[in-house]
């Protein structure tokens, strides 16, 4: 219909491509973060005020001060348990390797409510996992309505988001390295913590945060699964908008849960390549 | 090379290798530990427990929450499907799924071959804030979404999920779209122009079928993706319209009703299907 040359019209062409996307990202994500922003710092007057408050009522600091430990605590178990496997991804035979890769996916296309469901009844009292702790004399410990069921619960879900970066510094690191180093005399711990160790610092890190940074805002999880008297700071969020009806004060706390995360997983970025690593567990896609 | 040195392993391996009579690459001198095999399989088993778990709970009575199930039978199905309550949210989440996946595709296929072209800081940027929202607390999407749809009288109407689900769909179509046009070579799109074809049918005749195994991945995913979005609907939902997981939230925290089981079943086994389609597709197209 024109006459302008390809070479000439087709930058403007791949501009245009993105307005959907742009306009659809704007008005269903930009647009209600921005309003929810210009609330916290506009209500009732310009001020600070719903900032200040996060830190001086009291609950907000408690909250997040919880939310913080038991996501601590989820990235401390989801890294014990995630570098043993990635090293194990690196060691077994294609044809293993495939079908290993295929179970990290399985929680992430889990469905979100058949899993906590899941979890709530294998963990209940009178469950699966209580009657042998029961059997063991442990009876007393309580899984559900406490921070060891949201720790079990929520480490299986973020634990792919260990694996794959792991998977992905580790299976670049020569073995040859190793098998020198103890023809050479070490130990194998030893030739483990100088050797292979540093060499997979960049993969433990970016998991590390990663895992850390997604625990921050779960929330069906630690609603079905905590107790409310332990709520997390998603639980707070939650509260204060549908029951407090307090949209300034919520906005408020929003954005600090939305810089810190977005901070953290910039961070990440820098070490590891988050995003691609969370594209990869997404779609399932191989290659680094 | 390593003759001189004693191997403390190695014994235990060789009867670990052994006993499995696999072939290994390099055993006898890197032997896998028996240790790391126990752990690998001991995680493996934590990653699929809550996956197998609930096909078998969907076969109870309907009494309680209870595992494993007394008796055995099809009352929870028969449930789930003559309940409207149940049925009717199920109608729900699929008619906004197969909405918001029909738009989350076309916007981010049409993103991704835009990305595809274009180098430089704004398109390095653009595609990192489109990706966004995937590392995006749902919550804090969640409260913020809520409040400006109360606003624009979006809550609880079909095109108020719809638009949700589709932007956080988005992401995955990016994703698989633009690994697909990782081996496309842009020469064809000369050679198709030269041959006289218009921009729209180079599109339908040489990209389109080049890249439709990342459009139907991409599909797939912001299917699944708004079929299980359960954060963003439980603000969203209406007493006259709830999706499926606001259905099934509520049979836990409110409810207690065992119907659960068999919707987690049902739900469950329909995304493995689904997402077995694109993993075929690859494998029929690789061949």
């Amino acid at each position: 219909m024109t006459t302008t040359s390809p070479a000439r019209r087709r930058p403007n062409a791949n501009w245009l491509l993105l307005v959907p996307s742009l306009a659809l990202l704007t008005a269903i994500l930009l647009v209600p973060l921005a309003q929810s922003f210009l609330r916290s710092i506009s209500s009732p007057t310009w001020t600070l005020d719903n900032y200040t408050k996060l830190f001086t009522d009291g609950v907000t600091m408690t909250v997040l001060g919880r939310t913080a430990t038991t996501a601590l605590l989820v990235t401390i178990v989801a890294f014990l348990l995630g570098y043993p496997y990635a090293y194990f991804m690196t060691r077994v035979s294609d044809r293993t390797r495939a079908v290993l890769l295929v179970v990290v996916l399985i929680p992430f296309w889990t469905s979100v409510m058949a899993r906590n469901f899941a979890w709530l009844t294998i963990l209940q009292r009178g469950g699966p996992v209580h009657s042998v702790l029961d059997f063991f004399g442990l009876g007393d410990i309580q899984l559900v309505g406490s921070q060891i069921g949201v720790t079990i619960a929520m480490s299986q879900v973020l634990l792919p988001f260990m694996v794959l970066p792991l998977y992905s510094a580790l299976s670049g690191i020569d073995r040859k390295l190793l098998l020198a180093a103890r023809g050479l005399g070490s130990p194998p711990l030893v030739a483990f913590w100088k050797i292979y160790w540093p060499l997979s610092r960049g993969g433990v890190v970016a998991g590390l945060i990663l895992v850390f940074t997604l625990s921050l805002g779960f929330y069906v999880t630690p609603a079905l699964l905590g107790s409310p008297q332990q709520s997390l700071i998603a639980q707070l969020l939650a509260q204060r908008t549908t029951q407090l009806l307090d949209f300034a004060g919520a906005g408020a706390l929003g954005m600090l849960v939305l810089v810190v995360t977005l901070v953290l997983v910039a961070w990440a970025n820098r070490v590891g390549g988050t995003i691609s690593a969370i594209g990869v567990v997404a779609t399932g896609s191989k290659g680094r | 090379m390593s003759t001189t040195t004693p191997e403390p392993s190695t014994e235990t391996a060789y009867v670990t290798a052994g006993a499995k009579g696999r072939r290994r690459r390099d055993r006898g001198v890197d032997p896998i530990p028996w240790w790391l095999t126990v752990v690998g399989i001991a995680v493996a088993g934590y990653f699929i427990l809550p996956t197998v778990f609930v096909i078998p709970m969907s076969f109870g009575t309907s009494s309680s929450f209870q595992f494993p199930p007394r008796e055995l039978s099809l009352d929870l199905y028969v449930n789930f499907f003559t309940d409207p309550k149940w049925i009717g949210s199920l109608g729900n989440s699929l008619l906004v799924a197969v909405l918001a996946a029909a738009l989350a595709t076309v916007v981010g296929t049409a993103a991704a071959l835009g990305l595809h072209n274009l180098t430089g800081r704004l398109s390095r940027f653009l595609r990192t804030l489109l990706l966004v929202s995937m590392v995006t607390p749902a919550i804090v999407v969640a409260i913020a979404v809520y409040v400006s749809f109360l606003q624009w009288h979006l809550v609880g109407s079909i095109g108020g999920y719809v638009l949700a689900h589709a932007a956080i769909g988005v992401p995955f179509v990016l994703i698989s779209v633009t690994s697909a046009l990782g081996g496309f070579e842009p020469q064809l799109l000369r050679a198709s122009a030269s041959l006289g074809a218009s921009p729209l049918r180079t599109f339908l005749r040489v990209t389109l079928p080049l890249i439709s195994r990342g459009v139907l991945t991409g599909a797939v995913f912001a299917f699944v993706t708004s079929l299980d979005e359960v954060v963003i609907a439980l603000f969203l939902r209406s007493p006259t319209f709830q999706t499926l997981p606001v259905q099934m939230y509520n049979a836990v925290t409110v409810e207690v009703d065992p119907t659960i089981a068999a919707s987690s079943s049902l739900v469950v086994v329909t995304v493995t299907l689904l997402l077995l389609i694109p993993m075929l597709v690859r494998r029929a197209t690789r061949r």
